[in-house]
């Protein structure tokens, strides 16, 4: 049964462990702005002509 | 000559969305209202970023005429602005009001597309803020505004954004106290259900662990967590009064200790489960109260209505000096458009003001050589020299904002102050009663059981979260239409007011619509004259007035000239076409109003539009069912000439006052007060300024939420004033439930102390009724809300 002290120490360090993640994503700003980034990675990236393709083509 | 199949199909511009004029202009195929939309297509289309039109159909605003910069060329006036520099890198966050949709975001966070020294832009959306990095060895400020003003995104850079404030940090605060609170509650549950559920012979050796590691969450939660709730009533008592935090840091100390000594001496379990519930509820609560707007300001004064800098004549140089560096004896020029800053005389130049800001009234005032220019009025006209008599901030107008003629005596109480006073000596009585009795029955154990059960269960936290919970349901169906109340104190106040005053332009009549009117006559042809003369115009005035005319052909205008602030002129299918103020006209007119769109053509005088300001819709029936509820009062700056008009909306018992000052409105409001009136105020512009402060409840109305409003205690939307009656209403519906609500926890209360006073209040019985309590209030204050607001009709 004395396992169980060891559980339970192991418990009580993995909730911390959340909750110092927590408050690191709280203090670098994560909670800040909780809109914009959810717009943002809807934006297209640009397509961009390839040159390399055109050059591989002509060779 | 026109090509049918050229044309595009939509009748509304693809940069702004605004109707097309039946002559516009075309690019790639595209229709545009004015050279503003095509010129920002034009950018955008150059630096390859039509993405923007992609992402949302006519995304674009309208843009403005070019704003002056130069004053962001001074060092000092840059370092006060930027977030950070290094030797290469700046950071600055500019507050642009123009940001509405996710093709703002798009464009704005694409900056470097347009100026590579732009390395990275970042939006926040909600706060409609953008952080720009650049180099500023390569584009300096002053580029880099002109750059967002040139595609329609003008920052607003004001003297409040110099003054930055930070109030973000008291809520982070908050935040990390509710994390840590949350994260102990579910622990010492955790803890605690073994104990609840029973514990085997060989699980009792758990018992002694499982208290202690309890109580050690208990110690951040009580002293760090409830360290507020403690420095609050010990600060209240000092002052002789009992606030809602004095039983409320009572029963944690009394949680507390109960639970260190059942622990210390192994007496079974104790209240950690319910102390750190309590407090992670009271925290939720507080966060619920403290749950603000982050695009609307309502604390803005002076500062943020003028401009940051202004040019100074020195040694005949002209230099931008920013406002708070103004001396008395400076020299100020002061350009088309610009804000007289503080108090001057006039000393070269012809200067028309529009005071329209400081006291409500539409005509533009003439003011000559050595006569006193009050801060505040926009010169309309060409560019004047004036000389600084008082510093922008003993300025007449600015003065307003001085603390010194605000009275503060009258307190405002809530509900839950006064109340807490009788709570805290009821459960008082009863707790010593119950002592007494258990200490006459010589059971000493029993009366501390008794004492502290008593003190537990009757906490009064279902009023320190029934309030905020209720209130801010209220604020959110509040602002679904239109009404931004500034916080829940707030609304209090709102359900109290007795005393209706009314300011008159801009709140009873409407800034956006107009009525325009000719008088005189003018054929077919001759409206096309003025109608091709004033698309050369970007003045307000003549743009209203060429809506209205809505031309089917245009002719070409030649010799045009447009005098500030005068008017406009131009040769218009061979005709000299004149229209403006009596200036422009090419002879004197005698016996004609100054006001409106006068309109020559050849020599002889046609005749001039008039702009009528629009009465806003449902005044009639707001009255009515103000009427007999409240006291009613109009305060104008204006003159008396719609004394008339207002009669018919208003009963014969309004009282009306015309050719108020913004002081005079301000005295008017106090000497209300002082007949034991609670005054609501309902303004909108820099001229009521002081009557909002310093009424009870200040409400600014607005057509454009993001335009300026002067500092008050909500915000309303001009198309819902209609609703004013409805909103008042729902208040008080809200302090309705907030007090039965307080009648339901007094039940569940009463059952706690029946098990109290016996001191038999076993802590599973405690940790139950706790939640339960909560949980019926919350959702009782949420439901109820819901009812009220829509028997209210503000929901739909």
């Amino acid at each position: 049964m004395s396992i169980l002290y060891f559980l339970i120490g192991c418990s009580v360090l993995v909730a911390l462990i959340f909750l110092g993640a927590f408050f690191w994503a709280l203090k670098s700003g994560q909670h800040d702005d909780v809109y914009t980034p959810g717009v943002r990675i809807l934006f297209d990236d640009e397509v961009k002509e390839d040159k390399s393709d055109k050059n591989h083509i002509s060779d | 000559m026109k090509n049918p199949t050229l044309v595009h199909k939509s009748s509304v511009c693809y940069h702004c969305g605004d109707q097309l004029p039946s002559v516009k202009l075309s690019c790639d195929e595209k229709d545009f209202c004015c050279v503003g939309c095509k010129s920002v297509y034009q950018i955008l289309a150059e630096n390859n970023m039509c993405n923007y039109y992609a992402y949302n159909d006519t995304p674009g605003h309208k843009i403005k005429e070019n704003g002056h910069f130069e004053y962001l060329e001074e060092p000092s006036i840059i370092s006060q602005l930027i977030d950070y520099k290094d030797s290469e890198n700046s950071i600055i966050t500019f507050y642009v009001p123009a940001i509405h949709c996710s093709s703002c975001i798009w464009l704005l966070e694409h900056l470097y597309k347009i100026n590579p020294a732009i390395f990275s832009s970042r939006i926040d959306f909600l706060k409609k803020e953008v952080t720009v990095s650049y180099k500023h060895d390569k584009i300096s400020l002053r580029q880099l505004v002109e750059i967002l003003n040139q595609i329609g995104y003008e920052p607003l850079i004001s003297l409040q954004d110099v003054v930055k404030e930070k109030g973000n940090s008291v809520n982070k605060q908050l935040i990390w106290k509710i994390a840590i609170a949350g994260f102990c509650m579910g622990n010492v549950m955790l803890f605690s259900f073994p104990e609840y559920f029973g514990l085997s012979a060989v699980e009792k050796e758990f018992q002694y662990l499982f208290a202690w590691l309890n109580l050690a969450f208990c110690v951040p939660v009580t002293f760090y967590c409830a360290k507020e709730y403690f420095t609050s009533a010990f600060a209240s008592l000092k002052q002789r009064h009992i606030n809602l935090d004095t039983p409320l840091a009572l029963i944690i100390a009394v949680l507390f200790i109960r639970t260190a000594i059942s622990t210390a001496f192994g007496t079974g379990p104790g209240f950690a489960d319910t102390l750190t519930g309590l407090v992670f509820l009271l925290l939720m609560g507080k966060w619920v109260k403290q749950r603000t707007y982050h695009h609307i300001s309502f604390d803005r004064d002076y500062r943020s209505y003028f401009p940051i800098a202004i040019t100074v004549l020195k040694d005949g140089r002209e230099k931008p000096t920013a406002i708070n560096e103004i001396e008395v004896g400076d020299r100020l020029l002061i350009r088309n458009g610009e804000l007289i800053p503080a108090d001057s005389i006039l000393m070269k130049g012809e200067v028309y003001l529009d005071m329209s800001f400081v006291t409500g009234e539409a005509e533009p005032q003439q003011k000559v050589l050595g006569e006193i220019l009050y801060a505040g009025g926009r010169q309309m006209g060409e560019a004047v020299e004036l000389e600084v008599v008082k510093s922008a901030s003993q300025s007449y107008l600015t003065g307003l904002w001085n603390k010194a003629y605000y009275k503060t005596d009258f307190k405002k109480k809530n509900f839950n102050d006064s109340i807490a006073k009788y709570f805290s000596i009821g459960v008082f009585v009863v707790a010593f009663s119950a002592t007494a009795y258990w200490l006459f029955q010589h059971d000493s154990v029993k009366a501390w059981s008794a004492f502290t059960a008593v003190v537990i269960v009757a906490c009064p936290c279902v009023l320190a979260l029934s309030t905020p919970f209720t209130l801010s349901a209220i604020l959110s169906v509040f602002d679904k239409k239109g009404f931004y109340v500034k916080n829940t104190d707030a609304v209090e106040q709102l359900a109290d007011c007795d005393t209706i005053v009314f300011d008159k332009t801009g709140t009873l009549t409407s800034t956006v619509n107009a009525n325009i009117h000719f008088n005189g006559a003018l054929n077919k042809e001759e409206q096309l004259l003025v109608a091709s003369l004033l698309n050369n115009s970007s003045h307000p005035l003549s743009r209203q007035v060429f809506k209205s005319l809505c031309p089917d052909k245009l002719f070409a205008v030649s010799e045009y000239n447009e005098i500030p602030g005068k008017g406009i002129m131009g040769l218009v299918n061979g005709r000299m076409v004149y229209a403006g103020s009596k200036k422009i006209l090419p002879f004197e007119l005698e016996g004609k109003e100054n006001g409106g769109v006068h309109v020559v053509i050849g020599q002889s005088y046609k005749g001039c539009y008039a702009i009528e300001q629009e009465w806003r819709s449902g005044l009639f029936k707001l009255m009515s069912a103000l009427e007999g509820r409240f006291n009613l009062k109009v305060l104008s700056g204006d003159t008396n000439r719609d004394e008339k008009i207002l009669g018919c909306f208003f009963g014969t018992e309004t009282s009306m006052q015309f050719n108020q000052s913004p002081r005079q409105k301000l005295g008017e409001v106090i000497s209300l007060q002082d007949k034991g009136k609670k005054v609501m105020m309902l303004g909108d512009g820099l001229n009521d300024a002081g009557a909002l402060k310093q009424s009870n409840f200040g409400i600014a109305i607005t057509d454009n939420i993001n335009n300026f409003t002067p500092g008050c205690d909500a915000i309303l939307k001009g198309t819902s004033l209609s609703l004013l009656p409805n909103f008042i209403q729902l208040v008080q519906d809200g302090l309705k439930v907030i007090k039965i609500s307080f009648g339901i926890a007094t039940a569940y209360n009463l059952i706690g102390v029946y098990y109290a006073v016996q001191g038999t209040l076993y802590p599973l019985v405690a940790a139950i009724l706790m939640p339960i309590s909560t949980i019926t209030i919350i959702s009782f204050t949420s439901l109820a809300t819901r009812y009220f607001a829509r028997k209210n009709k503000l929901v739909g």
